[in-house]
């Protein structure tokens, strides 16, 4: 048992390793348009010129709890629900020094869920804000390692200040595309001079393009790093961002918490042999042996020990980074509702299942015995596609079971201001939030349950899988 | 817009199936509730493929409709 633990552990570190070298974003959500900022409150009339340096921005008014760290509970977004009466007047007239004006007066629950959900530079409990190593690698250039704080970024994630070319917007980190007309260092932007345009691309369709304005001057910016060959809204960056982020480091967390709390389990049984089990030590082996009995053992046969760590960690590193996710007001991290840590996962599980798949396996795969050879022709590539098809399905099935649970408890939140009118009306917006409140704690229970059954689920299928790979056939 | 229909269009397939794998799974534990472990794993091993089906369409009409 000691010895299984301990190789549990080890597997998650290595997991974590792998994770850590995958471009931590995920590209959902940059289809927005100019000019809908949801949110901000701002007082009349004080946004003249805007290209002012830090701290000459008074009339703002971001109120503490504005936008309070991206958690999905209610009352996260008591910033946004201003009265209408500060947007009148003359505010609408006043443009930037690059001819874009900050319109806050639409509210986008598309944009702000997808915003809550992505990675970010800044980790954020409450209305606290911490910075994150930054390391971003640009190609030609090297590397920077430098913390976000430096961005100085408002309470939206969007810098007021680039340093040595680069910015956040909305928590994730971007680079100048002409870095050579972009001053190096340190830049003073400013509040709501980093922005998006809509331009053109290359096949002709409308993109969300990230634009500083610095010195009356357009900058663009490259996408969010990746390399999806533009699959999720991205493509090929000048840079690729190997920051510590917000998952990351809840991943590193997570491993750390995980390894005391398994080792000083393992510690226990080496100390006590033969003695019942007694605390956390208790609550642990409940969900070990829960596995073991009802995946390992029946999925994997004989050989069902051999399996057992991989299966452990797969189960314990999902299920306590699907519950850490839930947490309100303390970071939000959606690890697990993160494309790339869920393609990790896959990729882990497809090697796994493939290297130990025996002769029989492969024999099924490739010339499926018992069958006419016409029929062959049909099912080899059909079985060759399910090769893939298994990986694929384990990655999109946690990531969008995870997303789609937290997308709907913002989604929520998001009615009080849909019906609120996004201030105008206090009395729609309270009754609303009575509902939201009791549908987001709906919400949330049902999460527990999925946090639970996506775990179980993932480790379950795997385990078949590497049932089906191994099993010894006798039948031909 | 079609990709939102082709999206609903799966999600139906797929509830159908799944709701047929808990009627019959539910069924098969009132005859026998002493498989009820047996019966729940499977249950949920059905489910999940059948999901995983539903998935793929989904991206599909996801990556159509982009």
């Amino acid at each position: 048992m000691i010895r299984k633990i301990s190789l549990s552990i080890i597997l998650f570190l290595f997991s974590v390793v792998l994770a850590f070298a995958q471009q931590n974003k995920d590209h959902s959500g940059h289809n927005h348009a100019k000019g809908d900022h949801s949110g901000h409150t701002h007082a009349k009339g004080d946004h003249s010129g805007h290209n002012h340096a830090k701290g000459d921005h008074s009339g703002h008014n971001h109120a503490k709890g504005d936008h309070s760290g991206h958690n999905h509970a209610k009352g996260d977004h008591s910033g946004h629900n201003h009265a209408k009466g500060g947007h009148s007047g003359s505010h609408d007239a006043h443009a930037n020094a690059c001819g874009y004006v900050f319109d806050n007066s639409v509210f986008n629950p598309g944009k702000v869920a997808f915003h809550h959900i992505s990675d970010q530079n800044i980790y954020s409990i409450g209305p606290w804000h911490f910075p994150l190593p930054c390391i971003p690698y640009a190609v030609g250039k090297g590397f920077d390692f430098f913390s976000s704080s430096k961005f100085a970024a408002d309470s939206h994630g969007n810098a007021t200040k680039a340093y040595n070319g680069y910015v956040v917007y909305e928590g994730a980190i971007r680079r100048v595309r002409n870095a050579d007309a972009f001053p190096k260092g340190s830049v003073d932007l400013g509040h709501h001079n980093v922005y998006t345009e809509t331009e053109k691309d290359s096949k002709g369709k409308d993109k969300a393009v990230v634009v500083a304005c610095y010195n009356g001057q357009k900058f663009q910016f490259d996408d969010k790093s990746t390399a999806d060959f533009g699959l999720f809204g991205g493509g090929f960056t000048s840079f690729y961002d190997f920051s510590i982020t917000k998952n990351v480091f809840t991943m590193i967390l997570i491993c750390l918490l995980l390894g005391m709390l398994f080792i000083g389990i393992a510690r226990k049984y080496k100390n006590n042999p033969g003695k019942a089990p007694s605390g956390t030590q208790g609550f642990m082996e409940t969900m070990f042996v829960f596995i073991q009995d009802e995946v390992c053992k029946p999925f994997l046969g004989h050989k069902w020990e051999k399996y057992t760590p991989f299966l452990m960690c797969l189960f314990f590193f999902i299920l306590a980074l699907n519950l850490f996710g839930q947490i309100p007001f303390f970071g939000g991290s959606n690890v697990t509702g993160n494309l790339a840590v869920t393609a990790v996962l896959a990729v882990f599980a497809f090697f796994v299942v493939n290297f130990s798949g025996n002769g029989d396996y492969w024999k099924h795969i490739f010339w499926m015995p018992g069958i006419p050879a016409w029929v062959k022709v049909i099912v080899t590539p059909v079985e060759f596609i399910g090769l893939f098809i298994k990986p694929i399905t384990l990655m999109l099935r946690l990531f969008g079971n995870i997303t789609a649970g937290h997308m709907v408890i913002v989604i929520f939140v998001g009615l009080i201001f849909i019906f609120g009118e996004n201030g105008a009306n206090a009395g729609a917006a309270w009754g609303t939030s009575i509902a939201s409140v009791a549908l987001t704690l709906f919400m949330m229970a049902i999460e527990l349950l999925v946090a639970f059954l996506q775990a179980f689920v993932f480790t379950i299928l795997v385990a078949s899988y590497i049932g089906a790979a191994t099993e010894e056939h006798h039948a031909h | 817009m079609y990709a939102a229909i082709g999206a609903g269009l799966a999600v139906i397939g797929a509830g159908i199936g799944i709701g047929n794998v808990g009627a019959k799974a539910m069924e098969a534990i009132a005859r026998q509730p002493e498989a009820v472990g047996d019966i729940r794993s499977n249950m949920i091993l059905v489910g999940a493929l059948i999901e995983g089906a539903a998935l793929i369409a989904i991206l599909l009409s996801f990556f159509v409709g982009q």
